[in-house]
């Protein structure tokens, strides 16, 4: 499997983790759906979501170093950026004895879902653009 | 340019009467992936804690059931009671049931939006015991980590709130806390002005350890107004050191200590809590009294992967090309 294979593994599974965070399965039925009741498991996509994460910023530390940072782009290294940013900020609220203002906790939620959101809409466009033209090697990785 | 922008919003973000400085702030950005490295208590030191957590003693030897706690918070908290607009949006999809209590505002055999405090009863070793039932107010809140939404939080002092202005009531709060204790009300609150049919469900309510009286400079309601002093509030260090010296010298028994990874609410019990557990009712908006493990340890262990693996991931490229070099320089040796 090569890197960006399992880029796309990685974000695909931080996509649903990170949906399953709002409880949109179980109101949705959708963990109604026989083998998706998981989805609805509030500890267990959450530790998913954390594990997803590690497995991404391993993947981005290790890229950064080997082959910097405009070989992802600059605004995919923004929106990266801003994903980890955020995320780091609140895996580090959620430890024992942190607490940041409440404020702050929430500006972090809203723009971790913001930056999400926007790669989501990067990734369908470049899926789109790739149907038009033929992409590099690099191009298609979100 | 985007990244410059969120920190000088987070910047805004922060009160200036907040315990959490800007420099705190800065720290546990940049100080994240470093910290996870320092040994525990140099960890804590790099963190912004939550600033010298208050917690709370309940003796339930002194108390007789009288229930001026549970009328005192009613009273204290009154104004904030949900006021729901009827009849509720009909949610999609279908399946989807409103919560509501406002029609039952005077139950106060259980947790209800209308009820942040209520008296369990139970026969144990042939006495009556009565136990104030609330918020644990947990350490390591999984309702406030849990919500995704920002409007549960965990308080510098050791409260954990619930935003009843942010809420939009999806109840994971209720899923995730081992005792269930937010209950939710609908027909209030901001699903209503975004997506009333397709989203939320209402707002979670709780005890918020009076904060707002508390912040003012005053104790909680249900501390201050019962007769026989079950309740004292201060540093848990103290409050801590108290429940167990109380434990020892009457052989009393210590729930909240450890309960979900330790909580600031500690019940100090003349019967064994198991036995207490066994005697009370249970069900919604009853909660148990068995032990509970760290619900959050597991994400906590994992916390440390994520904000190592950046790290770990730029590491693993010097050991490539180290192990390139090696490889390089046996297979020389080997020609030679
Ligand atoms: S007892 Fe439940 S609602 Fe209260 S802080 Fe703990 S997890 Fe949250
Ligand atoms: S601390 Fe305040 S909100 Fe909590 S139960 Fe007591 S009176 Fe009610
Ligand atoms: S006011 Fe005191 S004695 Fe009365 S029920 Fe509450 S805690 Fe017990």
């Amino acid at each position: 499997m090569n890197g960006f294979s399992l880029y796309r593994i990685v974000m695909a599974v931080l996509a649903v983790s990170g949906m399953a965070q709002m409880p949109v399965f179980k109101r949705y039925h959708i963990a109604d759906v026989p083998g998706l009741a998981w989805t609805a498991d509030s500890f267990l996509t959450f530790r998913l979501h954390y594990a997803a994460a590690a497995a991404l910023l391993f993947w981005l530390g290790h890229r950064l170093v080997r082959r910097g940072a405009a070989s992802l782009g600059a605004a995919r290294v923004a929106l990266l950026g801003m994903l980890f940013a955020t995320g780091a900020a609140r895996v580090i609220e959620n430890l024992p004895r942190v607490a940041f203002p409440p404020m702050a906790g929430r500006f972090l939620d809203w723009t971790h879902l913001g930056a999400a959101m926007a790669i989501g809409i990067w990734a369908l466009t470049s899926v789109v653009r790739k149907n038009v033209k033929t992409p590099s090697p690099d191009r298609d990785i979100v | 340019m985007a990244c410059n922008l969120l920190i000088r919003g987070m910047l805004n973000t922060l009160k200036p009467q907040s315990r959490i400085t800007r420099r705190a702030l800065f720290k546990a950005l940049g100080i994240g992936g470093a910290a996870a490295l320092l040994p525990e208590r140099a960890r804590a030191a790099a963190l912004p804690d939550t600033g010298g957590e208050q917690a709370t003693l309940l003796d339930l030897t002194r108390c007789v059931g009288c229930e001026a706690c549970a009328d005192a918070c009613r009273e204290a908290n009154a104004a904030r009671f949900p006021e729901p607009r009827k009849p509720f949006p009909q949610m999609l999809p279908s399946g989807t049931k409103p919560e509501d209590f406002s029609d039952r505002r005077a139950d106060t055999s259980r947790l209800t939006p209308y009820n942040w405090l209520f008296i369990q009863r139970a026969q144990a070793q042939g006495r009556e015991v009565f136990i104030p039932r609330r918020c644990m107010h947990c350490q390591n809140p999984p309702c406030a980590a849990l919500c995704p939404w920002g409007a549960a939080s965990k308080y510098p002092g050791g409260t954990v709130a619930i935003d009843a202005d942010i809420c939009l009531g999806g109840a994971k709060c209720r899923d995730a806390c081992p005792w269930a204790i937010p209950q939710r009300q609908s027909g209030v609150g901001l699903y209503l002005d975004l997506a009333p049919r397709l989203g939320g469900n209402g707002v979670m309510f709780k005890c918020d350890r009076c904060k707002d009286r508390v912040a003012a400079g005053g104790t909680p309601a249900c501390v201050e107004a019962c007769p026989n002093g079950v309740q004292v509030i201060g540093p848990r260090p103290e409050i801590e050191a108290l429940a167990r010296e109380k434990a020892r010298t009457t052989g009393g028994h210590l729930y909240g200590l450890d309960e979900n990874g330790g909580t600031n609410t500690i019940y100090l019990s003349p019967v064994p809590f198991e036995l207490l557990d066994a005697g009370i009712e249970k069900g919604p908006g009853k909660p148990h009294l068995a032990s509970v493990a760290d619900s959050m340890a597991p994400s906590n262990r994992l916390a440390w992967a994520v904000l190592l693996a950046p790290l770990a991931g730029a590491a693993s490229v010097f050991l490539r090309g180290a192990r390139a070099v090696v490889r390089r320089k046996e297979g020389g040796d080997e020609r030679v």
